[in-house]
């Protein structure tokens, strides 16, 4: 279980250095093409990182309104908070805010931007359906997320995302306006600059690796709060038992969208379970494992 | 000489971070330890209460309550070194374990909405005993590993920071109280 965690955390880091020198070959490219050096991918770097950090220090706030959620009442959903109170002693947590969203479909998310200014929400679906050691494990995933700050993660890899997105559209409108003249210095041999197609190749092909980038720290985030919550509550056989659960219900949570869809436990948008001839490279932008997968992890623990 | 005393300075600065995190690990070891203490007496206090809901509806049931009356009585008195308060505290859990047996036999206590209440805090209150336990485990391994190892090692002997020990179920724990009808 400790080799798992380790290993995950490793591979996040991989992840986010591979990110970054992406970023990095992007700005390059730029900077052949504009012949303006590293400004403009310090500039993109400093607008993206200020809008996500932006919603990332609201981020419990702006994530409970926008799925509807309400404060737990501490009597009518007692069990729900001696769960998290137990878990939180478990793991020093301390506890975070806990809501309700009354929806059927069973699904739970965690968000904050760091322990203290934490909160978790529970569908009353799951409440329903999940006995106690699931819900238990359900919960214990929720709040590993906030343990191991993956908020702050993924608010990281949706800078760069989003700072990626920014370059390469702006350099793209730019070179298209100027008709392909990038240059300020007086006229050059840019055109003949091999580097500059692939310059540009690389400049359409960025967004999209960014988001394949972006979905697989996401799924990477994913299995580590797997592991972390076994380890937390010493017993995966309840969370192996909720996952099952999971995977035999259809419900679609209508409380998602495509902006907090990486935040729930299950992946909460119907068309997830392609089995098509494009279901390998539609699988690559999922921002969960698939629930066999993540099964079969856990219960070689 | 510079350069010997450039690599000097890097030397204690190194040793003051780590004595710094030692002791921190330390201080967090007592308080996971305190935080059992907290639990186990939550749990206590739960208990009059419920004797009260059950001999609302069990009266003549008084050798189950005289069992979970002393038994709490005598973890309240028991002195505090671990293995006493272990000991006292599976008396408790036994007698309890009695108590909500009777339910079973008492189809209006099953139902009575304050004894569902009272049940689930208890339950909730043992877990809690438990990860507290378990939470003093993982900070004693924490702790450990930092002094076992290289540079945390010297710094160690030198302040005098001493591994500490494990919280173990007592042997007598192993075996789960009877329930008797």
């Amino acid at each position: 279980m400790h080799e798992l965690i380790s290993s995950n955390k490793r591979r996040t880091a991989f992840l986010m250095a591979v990110f970054a020198a992406l970023l990095v070959l992007v700005g390059m490219a730029v900077g052949v093409l504009m012949g303006n050096g590293p400004g403009g991918t310090i500039i993109a770097l400093v607008v993206a990182g200020f809008m996500a950090f932006g919603s990332y220090w609201k981020a419990d706030a702006i994530a409970l309104a926008v799925s509807r959620a309400v404060p737990a009442d501490s009597t009518e959903y007692a069990r729900l908070h001696n769960l998290v109170e137990g878990l939180c002693i478990a793991a020093g947590l301390p506890k975070p805010g806990i809501y309700v969203i009354h929806d059927a479909a069973p699904n739970a998310f965690a968000t904050g931007r760091n322990p203290q200014h934490a909160a978790i929400a529970v569908t009353t679906g799951l409440l329903e359906k999940m006995n106690r050691v699931e819900l238990e494990g359900v919960v214990a995933h929720e709040l590993s997320h906030i343990r191991n700050y993956d908020i702050l993660v993924s608010t990281l890899a949706v800078t760069m995302v989003g700072a990626v997105a920014l370059l390469t559209d702006l350099t793209l409108r730019m070179m298209w306006w100027n008709g392909g003249r990038a240059s300020r210095d007086g006229d050059r041999e840019n055109g003949s600059n091999p580097l500059a197609y692939l310059g540009i190749v690389l400049l359409i092909l960025a967004p999209l690796v960014a988001r394949l980038m972006q979905a697989a720290i996401s799924r990477n985030r994913e299995s580590l709060a797997d592991a972390s919550a076994c380890q937390m509550t010493r017993y995966p056989p309840g969370l192996i038992s909720a996952l099952e659960k999971l995977q035999d219900d259809v419900t679609v949570t209508h409380s998602a969208s495509m902006a907090t869809a990486h935040m729930w436990i299950e992946q909460p948008l119907s068309g997830v379970g392609d089995t098509g001839r494009w279901a390998k490279f539609h699988n690559l932008f999922n921002t969960h494992p698939p629930l066999e997968e993540r099964i079969a992890r856990l219960k070689e623990l | 000489m510079t350069t010997v005393l450039i690599v000097l300075a890097v030397i204690v600065v190194i040793g003051v971070l780590l004595y710094n995190s030692l002791i921190q690990r330390r201080n967090r070891v007592d308080n996971a330890w305190s935080q059992i203490d907290v639990q186990l007496k939550r749990r206590l206090d739960l208990i009059p209460n419920l004797v009260e809901t059950v001999k609302g509806y069990a009266a003549h049931e008084q050798s189950t309550f005289d069992a979970v009356i002393k038994a709490r009585q005598a973890a309240i008195s028991a002195p505090s070194t671990p293995a006493a308060q272990a000991g006292a505290d599976n008396a408790v859990t036994g007698a309890l374990r009695q108590l909500f047996a009777l339910s079973e036999a008492y189809p209006d206590l099953k139902a009575n909405q304050n004894f569902l209440a009272l049940q689930e805090e208890l339950t909730a209150t043992e877990g809690r005993v438990a990860y507290a336990r378990q939470f003093y485990n993982d900070e004693v391994l924490g702790l450990n590993n930092a002094i076992q190892k290289v540079p945390g090692v010297f710094v160690a002997r030198v302040a005098g920071i001493t591994a500490r020990e494990y919280f173990t179920a007592e042997p007598a724990a192993q075996n789960p109280p009877k329930v008797q009808f």
